[in-house]
C-alpha cells in the first residue's frame, strides 16, 4: 500500500477545504494521501483500532480512547504531531459577579458545552472536583450539547453556555480561554458583568495518532512534510489559517493529564472501552 | 534581551478584549521578530488573554519575575513576504497602471500591497491596451462635476403650448430615444463587471457613464408622459439593430460601434432636437443628454485611439465588425418610419405643406450631417479618408 490514510472528524464543512487542500500539498510533494471523514471521533477511533486508517487527527478525548484501548490489546499509540495552537491551553470558569470566589458555587447552577467537550466540560469540572464540588453533588451542571461526538470541536456548545451566563440562567459557564476573550470581545459576555473565577491548569489539545502497524515509511514522510509546511508559503497559507496554526510542532503527551483525571473521575472512557470490546473483540 | 532594551506596552486598566490587543499587535509590529515587549496592566483578565492572543497569533509569552513578557514570533513577516505591490495609485505616476494586472490583485485597491496567495477573479478585460486611456480620469471628474438632478434642472411645470400633432411626434421621438439609452446603458455595463478593477478610472468612468444613461432615461420618460398617459412605438427594425450591439462580445468592437459610431451620430441628433425643440422641457433634455453624450465619444475615440496605435490590427477588426453588422441589418427596416416621420414633423413645426418640406430638408440635411461628423471620427482614429467615408455609409439607419 503507497496510500497514507488519514482520518479526520468532519466537525464543520470547512474539514473538506482544509483536507483536500493538504492532500494536494502532499501529492505535490510525492506522498499519496487520503482521507476518510468520520461524524464522530468514537466511530473514527474504532476504525483506526480496526486498521482502516493509519493516522487520526484525534481530539484530546479521542487520544485517550484509542490509547487506552490500544492498551488493552497490547497495543501502543504515538503522537507525532500537533498544531502550535495545540500546545498549553487552559479554561476558565467565569462566574456572575454575585459569586465571589469558585467555593461559591455550591448549590449553583453551572453552563458547560458538550458533554464530551474537554476544554468546555470536563477539563473544567475536573478542576472544580479537585477543589472540592463535584459535578451533581455540589452544583448542578447545565450541558449545552450541541453536536456530541465532536469532542467540542464545534464552538455552539460553548457560545450557548456563554449566553446562559449573559443572561443570567445560570451562575456560571466553563470556556476556552480564547473563547473567553472572543465572547468578550464581540459583547456576548458584556464588560464587568461577569469574571474569572477560576483558571485551569495548562493542557493539550488535539495530536495526530498512529498505532503501532502504521506504515513506518509513509508515516515518517507525512511527519517530515508537516513538519516542512511554512506559514510564508502562499498556496498553503490559507489551510493552516483554516486549521488555525501557523505551525506544526512535534507530538507530546505530557499534556493530557487533567484530561486523563477527568475520565477516571467520572468513567468517561468506558462507553468507548465497551463499544470496542464489543466490536473488536480482543483474541487470546 | 536584556530587560534594560526591552519594550514596554503600558496598557493601564485597557483589557485585551476592549482594544488592548490592537495596541498590543502596534507594539509587535514596532519590534523585529524574536525581540520582545513588556506588557503591563491592571485589567483583571491580561494574563489570560495574552496567554490566547499569544498561542494563536504564533508569539512566545513568558510570564515570571519581570511580570509578562510577548516574544514576537514570525507569522505577520511571514503572511507578508511575498506580498506584491499592486501598482500605484495615482496613474500619473511612471508604471502606476500595470499593462497585465495579475488576476490575483482582484478587487484589491491599485496601489495596495496585496498578500500573496489571494484568489484568482476572473476579470476578462486585464490588458492595459484593451482597456486604457489616460484621458478617463480627467473625463470621470468632469463628470462627476456637472452630475444634474433631474428633479431640478429642468424647470418641468413651465407652461407651454403645443398642438397634438406635434406632442405626439415628441412622445415618439422620446419613445425611441429611451429604448437607444436602455442599449447605452446596458452593452458598457456589461463590459464594466468584466474590467479589471486595476483599470479604477476607466471603471468609474463607465459606471458614471451608466449613470448619466439612467438619468438620460428618466428625463426622456417623463417628457413623454407630462401630457400623456402611453408611450409611442417600439418597431422590430430598431430592436434588431440594438441587439447587434448586445451580441457583439469584444469590447474595442462594442464600444466602436456603440459609443463612436452610435453615441457620436446621437449627438447630431440630439443637437437638432434641441434646435427645433417646439416647448421649453424638451429643448433642455435634450441639451443635458447630449452635453453628458459629448463624454462618452470622447472616451471611445480615446481608448480606441490607444488600442489602435498599440495593434495597428484592430483597424481591420473594427471595419469587419462594421460590415459584420450592416449585412446582419440588411434585411430589416432600420429607423422606425415614424420616427422618421416625427423628426420630419417636429422641424417643420406644423403640418402645413410648405413647412413640412422645410422640416423633411432639415432631417435629410441632419442625416448628411451625421454621416459626415462619423467620417471625421473615423479619420481622427486614424482610417483613411475613403474607407471612412465608406464605413460611415454602412451604419445602421437606426443611427445608434
Ligand atoms: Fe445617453
Ligand atoms: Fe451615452
Amino acid at each position: 500500500m503507497n496510500t497514507l490514510l488519514l482520518g479526520a472528524v468532519a466537525y464543520d464543512p470547512k474539514v473538506v477545504t482544509i483536507w483536500d487542500g493538504f492532500r494536494s500539498y502532499f501529492a505535490k510533494h510525492g506522498l499519496d494521501l487520503d482521507y476518510v471523514l468520520f461524524s464522530n471521533y468514537e466511530r473514527q477511533v474504532l476504525a483506526h483500532l480496526a486498521g482502516h486508517v493509519h493516522v487520526a487527527w484525534s481530539s484530546p478525548l479521542a487520544w485517550l480512547q484509542v490509547e487506552r484501548a490500544a492498551a488493552v490489546r497490547g497495543r501502543t499509540a504515538r503522537a507525532i504531531a500537533m498544531r502550535d495552537t495545540d500546545r498549553d491551553l487552559t479554561s476558565v470558569i467565569v462566574a456572575q459577579r454575585s459569586v465571589a470566589t469558585l467555593g461559591e458555587l455550591k448549590g449553583k447552577r453551572v453552563a458547560v458545552g458538550a458533554a464530551d467537550s474537554p476544554q468546555a466540560t470536563m477539563i473544567p469540572l475536573e478542576h472544580l472536583a479537585a477543589n472540592g464540588l463535584v459535578a451533581g453533588r455540589d452544583f448542578e451542571v447545565v450541558y449545552h450539547d450541541v453536536l456530541v461526538g465532536k469532542h467540542g470541536d464545534h464552538i455552539g456548545g460553548e457560545r450557548d453556555a456563554a449566553k446562559a451566563l449573559a443572561s443570567g440562567a445560570v451562575d456560571a459557564a466553563c470556556l476556552l480561554d480564547g473563547n473567553h476573550l472572543a465572547f468578550s470581545r464581540d459583547g456576548t459576555l458584556a464588560a464587568g458583568k461577569t469574571h474569572v473565577v477560576a483558571q485551569t491548569a495548562r493542557y493539550d489539545h488535539c495530536n495526530f495518532t498512529v498505532l503501532d502497524d502504521a506504515p513506518p515509511q509513509l508515516v515518517a514522510r507525512f511527519e517530515s512534510l508537516l513538519s516542512a509546511m511554512r506559514y510564508d508559503d502562499a498556496e498553503v497559507r490559507p489551510l493552516m489559517d483554516l486549521e488555525g496554526l501557523k505551525a506544526w510542532a512535534p507530538g507530546r503527551t505530557s499534556g493530557y493529564a487533567t484530561l486523563a483525571a477527568s475520565c477516571e473521575r467520572f468513567g468517561s472512557l468506558k462507553p468507548l472501552l465497551d463499544q470496542a470490546a464489543r466490536e473488536l473483540p480482543v483474541r487470546a | 534581551m536584556s530587560p534594560a532594551s526591552r519594550a514596554v506596552l503600558d496598557l493601564g486598566s485597557l483589557g485585551l478584549d476592549r482594544g488592548g490587543d490592537v495596541l498590543l499587535r502596534r507594539a509587535l509590529a514596532a519590534l523585529p521578530a524574536n525581540h520582545e515587549v513588556e506588557v503591563r496592566g491592571s485589567s483583571p483578565d491580561l494574563a489570560l488573554h495574552l496567554g490566547a492572543l499569544c498561542r494563536a497569533g504564533g508569539h512566545a509569552l513568558c510570564e515570571g519575575a519581570s511580570g509578562l513578557v510577548v516574544r514576537r514570533g514570525t507569522a505577520t513577516d511571514a503572511r507578508w513576504a511575498g506580498a506584491t505591490r499592486a501598482g500605484r495609485a495615482d496613474a500619473r505616476v511612471s508604471g502606476a497602471v500595470d499593462e497585465h494586472p495579475s488576476a490575483r490583485w482582484g478587487v484589491a485597491a491599485r496601489g495596495a500591497l496585496v498578500e500573496a496567495g489571494a484568489p484568482a477573479f476572473d476579470f476578462t478585460l486585464s490588458d492595459k491596451d484593451e482597456v486604457w486611456a489616460d484621458e478617463a480620469a480627467g473625463l470621470y471628474a468632469q463628470a462627476a462635476a456637472v452630475q444634474w438632478d433631474p428633479a431640478t434642472a429642468i424647470a418641468w411645470g413651465t407652461p407651454f403650448e403645443l398642438s397634438d400633432e406635434l406632442e405626439d411626434a415628441i412622445v415618439q421621438i422620446m419613445t425611441y430615444l429611451i429604448e437607444n439609452e436602455t442599449a447605452a446603458l446596458q452593452v458598457p455595463a456589461r463590459f464594466l463587471g468584466r474590467i479589471h478593477p486595476h483599470f479604477r478610472e476607466v471603471m468609474q468612468l463607465l459606471a458614471i457613464q451608466a449613470a448619466d444613461e439612467a438619468r438620460h432615461i428618466e428625463v426622456f420618460t417623463r417628457r413623454a408622459l407630462l401630457r400623456r398617459s402611453q408611450l409611442g412605438l417600439s418597431s422590430a427594425g430598431g430592436q434588431a439593430s440594438l441587439l447587434t450591439l448586445f451580441e457583439e462580445p469584444d469590447f474595442a468592437l462594442a464600444s466602436f460601434l456603440l459609443s463612436v459610431l452610435g453615441e457620436g451620430t446621437f449627438l447630431s441628433l440630439l443637437w437638432f432636437l434641441h434646435e427645433h425643440a417646439p416647448d421649453p422641457i424638451t429643448k433642455d433634455v435634450v441639451r443635458l443628454a447630449a452635453q453628458d453624450e459629448a463624454r462618452h465619444v470622447s472616451f471611445g475615440l480615446a481608448h480606441l485611439g490607444r488600442h489602435l496605435a498599440r495593434d495597428p490590427s484592430l483597424y481591420r477588426r473594427l471595419a469587419l465588425a462594421v460590415e459584420r453588422r450592416h449585412d446582419a441589418l440588411r434585411d430589416t427596416a432600420g429607423l422606425n418610419g415614424e420616427v422618421w416621420d416625427a423628426l420630419v414633423v417636429v422641424a417643420a413645426g406644423s403640418l402645413l405643406p410648405a413647412d413640412v418640406e422645410r422640416g423633411h430638408g432639415a432631417v435629410v440635411a441632419l442625416s448628411q450631417q451625421m454621416s459626415d461628423k462619423r467620417a471625421r471620427r473615423l479619420e481622427r482614429l486614424g482610417f483613411a479618408a475613403a474607407e471612412a467615408r465608406a464605413l460611415s455609409d454602412l451604419h445602421t439607419r437606426n443611427f445608434m
